[in-house]
């Protein structure tokens, strides 16, 4: 059944992946093979993709329902009683759906009310009430109630003045008539916010971010899921909102461990919202995942935002050695063992996205997801991105997030297809060994860093025009809210 | 750290072949509460070592859990809540691991474990 879904205006590029992964959760792809995930999905008549109205075909009303109330960026989704480009339009569709499907909701004993909403312009009170009253050749025989309705039944209209928030301006006004089936809790945003935490660190994932990762991963009670840069646990606190059993590992032990005292650490960021703590925090180098030999399949997700040398670097074992350049002996004095804080080496992302496939092939069940941040700078983007691969997973959704002129992050939705063999293993442990060895190229290739915040000189704009001229049809950026 | 974690972890030394299971060192240890979710603890039954598991708890003062197990006593709710216990619940805030081959230990901290190598150990 086609249901008319209503997002947010925000991160375009997550709202469609969003309501798939709620819709794989809920049960909408029942019986049918793990890489068939994406639903149907239409356009309204001359509306641009990147506008909040889109219609989606779902089971049953019982999924929409679960969806919405799950989702971050879906306002609302509607059972469409008519559509129109004019009110009078409007009138004539909505007399000729079907009266069998609109009786119930029109019943004597049930009470009702009619919300106007409208995009790209707000209206008046008295705008609104105008509006309403265009509906009174509806048969409602139940009582308004503004407060606590039964059914809320919504009118949405399209604004066709000029720009469209920062959308290619839409063709023709478009004016929809639906009732609720269900909304997403916005809510929990406020709540979780970050300048609420007690415990923040440098890249403390966004809350309405973490959320959607959690959503990505499927997070649910009963499942395990683990973060292996858990950092300040900001988005394990996400996962554990939705039920989750949590645990995670991070390289650097004064973030996991000490964190600013006694209630400004990893734990209290779980305590201050009364969510479950992790069942498991440990220092853990994700170079060298200290797992026992033959563990495998222990995780029903793996989520994270890998560190990528932007805002902060990642590290691993092995500094000194790896630095000298020579796998000659190192070693530690043995009066010297105790408190010793070994040195780390820069860990470059090509190796930290290889160690984390790796790790993602073992130790997730079959079906189970891996989320992930991925940066590519913007002049990759232009022509085909590629994103790593690997022959167990199958990408599911990728979503741009654009951070600057420079650069992109993409959110990587990845599932489990594949099982861990031995000849996986065994590339897996040959690709290890390569990086081992030519550690200083892989940091030269992977230095995005510079290639972020390298000064802006003329070259670049010289290069961007003549991109621009050459490429009209250059992916549209509009204003991203 | 949990039992399940500990249950989980090996030495990673360099060279080493048998650093499972872990040897518990305990200063300090405490029950934390963890919800019981039946579903969950069925679904890790066939992913834990047994044996490592009655051992760490044991080491813990936990006696409770039968040395033998299969998975017909998934169905008794008295087992599954004992299994729970000894997994989410039992938990070493001060202490260390001891890997069984070479002795080396990992020392644990406010409840967790450091498993970071030494440059010499990679």
């Amino acid at each position: 059944m086609w249901y008319l879904c209503v997002f947010f205006h925000r991160l375009l590029d997550y709202r469609k992946a969003e309501v798939e992964a709620l819709a794989k959760l809920f049960g909408a792809f029942h019986g049918e093979e793990e890489s068939f995930h994406s639903l149907e999905w239409k356009l309204p008549q001359h509306h641009h993709p990147d506008c909040p109205y889109h219609f989606v075909n779902l089971p049953s009303e019982q999924i929409a329902s679960n969806i919405a109330k799950r989702s971050i960026l879906v306002k609302g989704i509607y059972e469409l009683w008519g559509e129109g480009g004019s009110y009078e339009e409007l009138e004539e569709a909505i007399k000729s759906y079907p009266d069998d499907l609109k009786a119930p909701y029109m019943t004597s004993d049930s009470t009702f009310r009619i919300i106007v909403d409208s995009f790209g312009n707000s209206l008046t009170f008295q705008e609104q009430n105008e509006r309403i009253l265009k509906f009174a050749f509806i048969p409602f025989k139940g009582k308004v109630n503004l407060k606590k309705p039964d059914h809320k039944f919504w009118v949405m209209e399209t604004d066709n003045s000029g720009s469209n928030n920062g959308l290619p301006p839409v063709a023709q006004k478009r004016i929809f008539f639906g009732r609720e089936i269900g909304t997403a809790d916005r809510k929990l945003l406020p709540t979780y916010q970050l300048k609420s935490r007690n415990y923040l660190g440098p890249t403390a994932m966004d809350a309405e971010m973490a959320f959607l990762m959690a959503n990505q991963a499927l997070a649910a009670p009963g499942k395990l899921v683990y973060d292996p840069f858990v950092g300040t646990g900001s988005i394990l606190v996400a996962a554990a909102h939705f039920g989750a059993v949590t645990m995670g590992a991070d390289i650097d032990i004064r973030v996991v461990r000490d964190g600013r005292g006694p209630d400004c650490n990893v734990w209290s960021n779980f305590k201050q919202y009364g969510l479950p703590m992790p069942v498991g925090l440990l220092r853990a180098d994700n170079n060298l995942p200290p797992w026992r030999p033959g563990l495998k399949e222990m995780f029903d997700a793996i989520i994270c935002d890998p560190p990528y040398g932007v805002r902060a670097g990642g590290r691993k074992s092995g500094g000194r050695k790896l630095l000298k350049g020579v796998v000659a002996p190192y070693t530690v004095p043995d009066d010297k063992r105790i408190g010793h804080i070994p040195s780390t080496a820069p860990y470059s992302l090509a190796e930290c996205v290889h160690d984390l496939l790796d790790l993602a092939v073992q130790m997730l069940v079959m079906g189970g997801r891996l989320v992930f941040f991925y940066p590519v700078l913007s002049e990759d983007a232009s022509s085909e991105s590629s994103f790593p691969e690997h022959p167990c997973f199958s990408l599911l959704a990728v979503s741009e997030q654009i951070l600057s002129f420079r650069y992109s992050r993409f959110l990587l939705t990845m599932v489990k297809t594949g099982s861990y063999t031995e000849e996986v293993a065994e590339e897996a442990t040959k690709m290890h060994l390569d990086f081992k060895e030519n550690h200083l190229k892989w940091l030269e290739e992977g230095n995005l860093h510079s290639a972020v915040f390298c000064p802006n000189d003329l070259q670049t704009d010289v290069v961007k025009e003549s991109r621009s001229n050459s490429d009209p049809s250059r992916k549209y950026r509009g204003k991203y809210v | 750290m949990r039992l399940l974690t500990h249950n989980m972890l090996s030495c990673n030394i360099k060279g080493v072949t048998n650093g499972f299971p872990l040897g518990l060192e305990i200063v300090k240890h405490e029950v934390k509460e963890v919800e019981f979710n039946s579903d969950f603890i069925r679904n890790m039954f066939v992913k834990i070592e047994w044996k490592a598991l009655v051992d760490a708890a044991k080491s813990m003062g936990y006696e409770e859990l039968p040395e033998e197990v299969d998975s017909s006593m998934l169905e008794s709710d008295e087992f599954l809540k004992r299994f729970h216990h000894a997994l989410l619940e039992l938990h070493l805030e001060e202490g260390a691991l001891v890997c069984p081959e070479t002795g080396r230990k990992f020392p644990v901290v406010k409840g967790i474990p450091n498993m970071l190598l030494n440059e010499d150990e990679v």
